[in-house]
């Protein structure tokens, strides 16, 4: 049964969110979904990027305030 | 054994399909040597280490005047344009020894190249992911005579036998120059197709950039490392003689990238704003120091970092003042927070320009 997670990397600066959002989605089971608040606009760029190089699904990206929310999902280990 | 974990010799006996580790940094080199051994057939997954001390990321990401610079991180960029699966692995922890006792000494800054390289080398090689999966070598983007310290011709071997990796670390631009490692001596890898890069001029990794089709590549000045960096590295060291004790914290080596550093007396120092980016990312410290900020006028966001008396704040708040709007003014009402919430605030005329000492800037 999937499940949905928290990660909070805000106020941390390019690489960390990144590292915590690789090392967060390591602990997930397939299909469980992990929602990354960040607050680095170079995240924008590098978590896409991320999950695609790694085979992550990034369902959807929103931008609230100065917070970058993205929904990821786990789709392979 | 699938069939894509295998290729067939010539006499049909599936080999096993060789992996490489690849030390990916962001830039030139360790793209163009991940790719190289790529084109052999060989599976490549990157590692970037994350030391605290890289330039890219932090300071595009907080100053605003680099707001329209393409926001990007070179080593997942690089691993994109390869098509391989990039691990970040944070050893800014661990890094602190390498740091502050490098065996092999600096460079010509506080870049401790040689041990950086060995390190990363054998955290590559240690790294329990990596052996679980069964790599069987390493590539770096190492030249020969690239740098000064750790890319010499005598330090390749010592960072080969130093990291532990011993000839199960393969140099792709430069193997040629270099005794020929395991991969090359088991027919891996074709040594012939590897490369005789040597020296400072970086026109051949231009070539062969271009011959692998990649036009738009990160080449950072001195590196992707702030210790390299002149300025940078005179902060860290201003940072060791105050405290009496060369050591670091992760927000310590994060705060020497940002703002002015104005050292007026030897216990304390401003970290003084430079615009609005800034402004907001030191908010985020205003519960581990001391800050300042002016009410009466628009004006940076200012850190005390150290020990200081009443005498002293004034000093401070006098400085903090010639930076803000009211530097003509005769007062400027700035308040004082400290670490814990409670907060003061207090008129200051503001200090004049040339009463600012240059050597007071670290």
């Amino acid at each position: 049964m999937s499940s949905k997670h928290t990660l909070d990397c805000s106020n941390l600066l390019c690489p960390m969110p990144v590292i915590r959002t690789q090392n967060a989605l390591k602990e997930l089971n397939e299909g469980d979904t992990l929602e990354v608040i960040c607050t680095d606009p170079g995240t924008l760029s590098d978590i896409p990027t991320w999950c695609r190089i790694n085979q992550q699904e990034v369902l959807s990206t929103e931008e609230v305030d100065n917070q970058i929310i993205f929904y990821i999902k786990k789709t392979a280990n | 054994m699938t069939q894509a974990n295998s290729i067939q010799t010539s006499n049909n006996a599936p080999q096993k399909k060789r992996k490489a580790v690849a030390l990916i940094s962001g830039g030139l080199d360790s793209l163009l040597a991940a790719k190289v051994i790529q084109e052999q057939g060989i599976h490549v997954e990157g590692i970037n280490f994350y030391t605290g001390f890289c330039v890219e990321g932090h300071t595009h990401a907080i100053r605003k005047k680099d707001k329209d610079k393409q926001k990007r991180n070179n080593a997942l960029w690089v691993a994109e344009q390869l098509g391989i699966k990039l691990h970040i692995i944070d050893i800014s922890e661990e890094y602190k020894d390498i740091v502050l006792n490098p065996k092999h000494g600096y460079g010509a800054n506080l870049n401790p190249c040689l041990d950086c390289k060995i390190f990363m080398v054998n955290q590559a090689q240690a790294w329990a992911w990596a052996e679980e999966n069964g790599f069987d070598f390493i590539i770096t983007g190492e030249v020969i005579g690239q740098r000064p310290k750790s890319q010499r011709k005598e330090t390749m071997p010592i960072i080969a036998r130093e990291s532990g990796a011993e000839d199960r670390l393969l140099r792709p631009l430069c193997a040629k120059n270099l005794m020929p490692t395991l991969p090359e001596r088991e027919g891996w890898v074709d040594r012939e197709q590897l490369y005789d890069f040597s020296g400072r001029s970086r026109k051949p990794q231009f070539e062969l950039a271009k011959k692998f089709g990649f036009d738009d590549f990160a080449q950072p000045a001195g590196g992707c490392c702030f210790l390299t960096d002149a300025n940078y590295s005179a902060k860290l060291a201003d940072l060791w003689e105050a405290r009496g004790e060369r050591r670091y914290e992760l927000d310590d080596i994060m705060l020497l990238k940002v703002g002015r550093h104005i050292r007026p007396k030897p216990n304390f120092k401003l970290i003084v704003s430079r615009e609005e980016g800034e402004n907001n990312f030191l908010k985020g410290y205003k519960k581990q120091f001391t800050s300042i900020h002016t009410v009466s006028h628009g004006g940076p966001l200012t850190l005390l970092d150290g020990s200081f008396d009443k005498e002293d704040i004034k000093l401070a708040a006098q400085i903090v003042a010639r930076y803000s709007g009211g530097k003509s003014a005769d007062a400027v009402t700035v308040q004082i927070e400290n670490f814990n919430g409670t907060s003061y605030v207090m008129d200051v005329p503001p200090m004049p320009a040339h009463e600012v000492k240059e050597e007071w800037h670290v």
